[in-house]
Order: C-alpha cells, then structure tokens, then sequence
C-alpha cells in the first residue's frame, strides 16, 4: 500500500508553548490509523497541524505525494482531507441538510450532493427525515452523526476524526465506528482517528501511535499494542 | 357622518405608503450594515457614504446621455466592485485588530469619501431623476404616489434578489455558513476571505439602490446620505443587529412611524422627526436589548 499522508518531524506552537516537538507518522491509502496519548498530549494539534488550522513550525507534511501549505484550512480541504475537528464544527444555525451541503461544497456543491448524499443517507437514514431541523437543537449524537456524514459526502480520501466517542454512549459510539469501518472496506477510505477509548480505536484500527508529551512514544500494530503492558495500564485499564 | 372619516382615512394611506417607501430606503441601508455585521463583525460608518459616492456616478452616467436603468444596473457593478475592493485593501489589514480601530477606520472612510464627495462633485446641491412619473394612483378616494410605489417595489425588490440568493445558492449559503463560523467553513473548504469580500461587495450594492431611490426626493448632495445612515442604523438595531428579517422591518416600521407621528403628533413636525426616531429606538431597547428581532441562539453543547 503506498503512503497518503506523511508527517514528518512536525513542530507546532501556541505562542511560547511547544505542543509538538517533531511527530513523524504515515497513513497509507485505505488505512485506518488511531492516535491515542493523555490529555495534552498533542493528540488535536497533531490534526490541527495537518488540517493547517495551526501552522507548524517545523517538519513537513505530505499529503498524495504533495506538501501542504501551513495555515490553509480551505485549501488542504480541497486537496481531499476532511476534518472533523473537536467540539464537531457544526453550523448550529444552519438546517440539517444545509450542514450537508456544506460538506459537499468541497467538490461543487450541487453535483457533489445529488451524487453522494444517497449513499451518505443509507448510513444516516434519519438524516432525510430531520432535514429541516436546525443542527444546533440535535442531540450530541445526532450531532456527531451529523458530523460524520457532513464529512462523508464531500467524498474525502482522508478523513480525520477527533475523539468522536466524547460524551456519548457506548451504543452510538458503536454505531459510529461500524459506519467508519464501512467506508473504509466499501471506497478504501482512509482515516486517522484521535481517541481516548482506547478499546474501541484499537478495534477500528489496524495500526496505531501513541502520542507522549508532543512526540510519538509508540507505535504498532493494534493486535501488538494491545498486549503492551504500558499501554493496556494506561488506555485500556486493565 | 361619512365624509370626514373618509377624508382622514385618504390622508392616514397617503401617510402611511409614504412612509413606506423611506422606510424601504432605510430597509436597505440597514440590510447593508447588518450584511457587512454579520460577515466581518464591523459596524460599517462609511456605508451612506459610499452610498453617495456611487449615486453621483450614476448621475454622472446619466448626464453623458445613458438613460436610467442602464446607468442604475452598471451603478450597482461599480459599486459591488468598489464594496469588494474596500474590504480587500482597507480592512482585510485590520482584520484582526481591536474593534475600536475598525469603527475608526470606517469613519476615517466616512469622512474621506464625502471629501471626496465633493472634490469631484462640488457641494452645491443637484436634482437627481427618478425613473417614475411624478403622478398619483388614485384609489376610490385615496391617491397613492407612484414614485413612493416604485421606491418600495426597487428596494423590497433587490432585498428579495438577495434573500432568494442566500437562501437557494450555493455561494449564498457558503456566505451564511461563513458569518455562523468561519473556522468550521474553512474546513469545508470555503475561501472565507473572498466571501467577506463579496459580502461587502453586495452590501455596497445594497446601499446603492438606496441612495439612487433616496436622492429624487433629498436631492444629490455630499450630505445626504447622513440622515439616511442613521435612521438605517435605527433601523437595524431596532430589528435586532444579527437579524436581516429584523433589519428590514425595522426599517420599514421607522419609515412609517416617523412619518404617522410627523403629520398626527403636532409637536413633532418636521423638526422633531430624527429626535423622535431616536427616542421611539431608545425605548425598544431598554424594553429589548436584542431588538425586536434578535435571539438568543438556541444551541446544545
Ligand atoms: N489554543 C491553545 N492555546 C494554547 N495552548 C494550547 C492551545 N490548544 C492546545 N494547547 C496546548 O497544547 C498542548 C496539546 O494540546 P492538544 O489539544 O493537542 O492535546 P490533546 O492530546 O488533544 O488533549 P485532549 O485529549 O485533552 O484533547 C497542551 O499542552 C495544550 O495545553
Ligand atoms: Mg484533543
């Protein structure tokens, strides 16, 4: 499998504070990667990095064999990347549906919507009949939901997922993760997830880095990480 | 008694679709401020002014022999052009800065284009044509000016091109979704820069019609837009400054209010109009901070 995303030696700053001191990671096509860390780890930065909403200061980031531009969120979305970042970034006042056109506007809107919000929709049947609800008034899974399939139908080659589990229940997370796998084995898409639950990202991933103050401390394969001792104390709990 | 009662009803219709029509006027200067508010968040002084400028251009046009709609359609290019370059090279650069140096760029610009203004123009006052006859609709016993007619129908008219526009295009939607969150846009991929740009683009526009439907009665002068802007501002924060719905009936509501209480308030008059918009704004506000139209947004976390 040839590599789709490269980072190398990445460095990003918030002012005087370092988040990344040189994370090096790969993503090849149709991969699902997990990145796992504590809190502070640098987890968000590091897609914040790729997504250019935080420039970074050093190291590299390739993307399909070309570098993307630091700090051009817009123009790294329209090399094929999709971000769903922390806290979802939804339009809360815009409908359901114009969230979905707005995932669409990527590759042309009109087009772009006629031809994958069926497919989307097949995942996310509810999503049709609460077209007009505003977003903002969608419960925290719908949201997240909602999210997904916003990021879906503008037919990413990479998605990139923060911590899509917060704050919801074990079912939904299910759920969510069941329709990731999905896309992945149907289009090959590939996707780099931030997670906290360990358990669930490990099941999802065939691969996976673990992030420690700024830097990758590991990485493996998840079968193998799952019986490394640190990492079942500390993210697997048990 | 029938005769006396149909009488005022005659007057109260006259007082009222004249009202109308500067209520659309400022309608659509308020619209163009709360565009240009809730793109990039700058309460935009200069706007009546840029509105002036561009209405002397299309008096320009006409002079040298074009005739009215033509000049009025090529008015609103130049100033959607004009509207467009403002936001890329003035205040693109401050951006990021603190509120209170906008608001005193834009009135740096206020200032700078009445110079202007009248540099160009001169400062003595000019007719300004009207593309309506000067006749009245006679309605049983009421007579309704056309010009007041036409004036309600180009201004609602424009701001309906520009609702069915945000509503039902793509660009109008990426707009919207640039003004509820420009980050969460950028990820869409959305060159959030160019859609403030174009929303100045279109509030320049905006403020055009207005000035080009307001100078056949105020007369073309480098001035007279300033009454205008601020019955617009009154306008805008009486519907609620996020609200476009709330800008534009607010504006309305102004233009008929002011205009009721001009003719049946004897102390109000002429003279007392502007105070008397002032007050009646103050008064909603204490009632409602948010203005009639504005709302809390409803939004889990
Ligand atoms: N906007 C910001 N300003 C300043 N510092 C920040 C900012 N965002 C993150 N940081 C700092 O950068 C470091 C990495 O943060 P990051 O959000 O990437 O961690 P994370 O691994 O995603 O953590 P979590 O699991 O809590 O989401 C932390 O020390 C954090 O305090
Ligand atoms: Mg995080």
């Amino acid at each position: 499998m040839s590599t789709l995303l490269e980072l190398r030696g990445v460095e990003a700053r918030y002012g005087p504070i370092k988040a990344l001191h040189g994370v090096s990671l790969t993503v090849s096509e149709g991969e699902i990667v997990a990145l796992l860390g504590a809190n502070g780890a640098g987890k968000t930065t590091t897609l914040r990095a790729v997504s250019g909403t935080v420039r970074h200061s050093g190291g590299e980031v390739v993307f399909a064999g070309k570098q993307l531009v630091s700090g051009r969120p817009d123009a790294v979305a329209r090399a094929g990347i999709a971000h769903v970042p922390e806290g979802r970034g939804l339009f809360a006042q815009l409908s359901v549906w114009e969230n979905l056109r707005m995932g669409a506007y990527v590759r042309g809107e009109r087009r772009t919507l006629r031809q994958e919000a069926p497919r989307v929709c097949q995942y996310f049947p509810w999503l049709e009949r609460r077209r007009d609800q505003q977003a903002g008034t969608l419960s925290g899974g719908e949201q997240q939901m909602l999210a997904l399939a916003r990021a879906l139908v503008g037919r990413p080659r990479l998605l990139m997922l923060d911590e899509p589990s917060l704050g919801l229940a074990p079912t939904i997370v299910q759920e969510i993760f069941r329709i990731v796998k999905q896309c992945n084995a149907d289009d090959g898409l590939a996707v780099l997830v931030v997670e906290q639950n360990a358990n669930v990202a490990l099941d999802a991933a065939a691969r996976a880095y673990v992030l420690e103050v700024g830097q990758v401390a590991i990485e493996g394969e998840s079968a193998e990480l799952r019986r490394h001792e640190g990492i079942r104390k500390s993210y697997l709990g048990y | 008694m029938p005769l006396p009662l149909a009488f005022i009803w005659s007057e109260f219709a006259q007082q009222v679709t004249g009202g109308l029509a500067a209520g659309a006027i400022y309608a659509s200067l308020a619209l163009a401020l709360v565009l240009i508010y809730q793109t990039t968040n700058v309460v935009n002084f200069a706007q009546g002014e840029m509105a002036t400028f561009t209405t002397y251009i299309a008096w320009t046009m006409m002079k040298h022999g074009v005739s009215y709609w033509p000049a009025f359609v090529l008015t609103l290019l130049i100033a959607f052009g004009g509207g467009v370059a403002v936001e890329r090279v003035l205040i693109r650069p401050v951006e990021h800065r603190p509120e209170i140096v906008i608001v005193i760029l834009t009135i740096g610009m206020l200032i700078t284009i009445n110079g202007l203004t009248g540099w160009i123009w001169g400062a003595e006052v000019k007719a300004f044509d009207s593309p309506f006859p000067n006749r009245s609709l006679v309605l049983g016993n009421v007579s309704i000016s056309i010009q007041d007619i036409g004036t309600f129908g180009v201004c609602l008219g424009t701001v309906a091109v520009l609702w069915l526009f945000f509503r039902f295009t793509t660009l109008g939607l990426a707009m919207r979704s640039v003004a509820f969150n420009p980050d969460a846009s950028r990820l869409m991929g959305v060159r959030v820069g160019w859609m403030l740009a174009l929303g100045w683009g279109l509030a320049a526009a905006l403020g055009s019609v207005a000035g080009m439907m307001a100078a056949p009665t105020v007369f073309l002068d480098p001035d007279m837009m300033l009454v205008v802007l601020i019955y617009a501002f009154a306008a805008a924060v009486l519907g609620g400054i996020d609200s476009p719905v709330g800008a534009v009936v607010g504006g309305l509501l102004l233009g008929v209010v002011i205009n009721l209480l001009g003719s049946y308030v004897s102390f109000v008059g002429q003279e007392l109009r502007l105070p008397t918009a002032l007050a009646v704004l103050l008064l909603v506000l204490v009632i409602r901070p948010t203005g009639l139209f504005g709302r809390v947004v409803v939004q889990r976390v």
